[in-house]
């Protein structure tokens, strides 16, 4: 199901740990390209929404220096085994990236 | 014969339903794009606009904010961030890089039972001090620790 995107989760007690690599590009905007010297133009994901059994728990906004393949990791308080929880990201040009996983 | 006409029948009664509910607002498609990007805050070029752009200028300095980032980072373009609020009902956090071109990395909002730490990796253009900013019960805290980059990951 997983598109653009890797997640593992582990439970430890009653709070689950999250963690996400996702699979994008991040260009900041300030590089150029070698060859012709014109600015690369910026494309990476702005926005990040995590859900846990369809309520929100995440919502985070990034700018372009986060790194290469985002790694993102949170830890979800009260999850339990089988709750299905579902990240969402959308880039600065529209493209949308998902993952799920169930605890 | 039948069997095909009511398994036909099924499948539209459901495409149906998810129709109505899209109607009604109850799945929005773009669920993603739920806040507004804010321009103003990431497009900042220093600390203060950023801070004020994110309403929160005048942010108290806290030892309860723990930041957990690599003393020397070799290279600039990946360094691991492990942020730990211990401030009772954060809800949201922050993380800049003083001395980036857009100081403001990312933003977290944290609700429904997630806890208030966040793990990521960020992009460092030089040796600065990495600031994280969190938000609880309605005022504003912040911590920062430095960052030695032996090579730049912005720009070049």
């Amino acid at each position: 199901m997983a598109d653009g995107m890797k997640m593992r989760t582990t439970l430890q007690g009653d709070t689950a740990d999250v963690k996400v690599l996702m699979n994008h590009i991040m260009e900041t905007g300030t590089r150029k390209d070698a060859k012709t010297g014109q600015l690369i133009p910026a494309h990476f994901i702005n926005h990040v929404v995590a859900t846990l059994n369809g309520k929100t728990v995440l919502e985070a906004q990034w700018g372009a220096a986060v790194s290469k393949n985002p790694f993102l990791g949170f830890r979800i308080k009260g999850a339990k085994t089988g709750d299905k929880l579902v990240v969402n990201a959308e880039d600065n040009k529209g493209e949308k990236l998902s993952g799920e996983a169930t605890i | 014969m039948n069997q095909m006409r009511r398994t036909f029948l099924k499948g539209t009664g459901a495409a149906g339903t998810v129709a109505v509910a899209i109607a009604a607002g109850l799945l929005k498609p773009g669920q993603v794009l739920a806040a507004e990007w804010n321009k103003e805050a990431f497009g900042s070029k220093n600390m203060a606009d950023a801070m004020k752009n994110l309403n929160i200028a005048g942010a108290a300095e806290s030892k309860d904010i723990l930041i957990k980032v690599p003393d020397i980072a070799e290279n600039g373009v990946v360094v691991p961030v492990e942020v730990t609020s211990k401030i009772p009902g954060t809800t949201s956090i922050m993380i800049f890089v003083e001395k980036n071109a857009a100081p403001l990395v990312a933003e977290f909002e944290l609700s429904n039972g997630a806890e208030a730490y966040i793990s990521t990796r960020i992009k460092m253009a030089s040796t600065s001090h990495v600031r994280v900013a969190v938000k609880a019960g309605g005022k504003a805290y912040t911590a920062s620790k430095e960052v030695k980059v032996t090579l730049g990951g912005c720009g070049g």
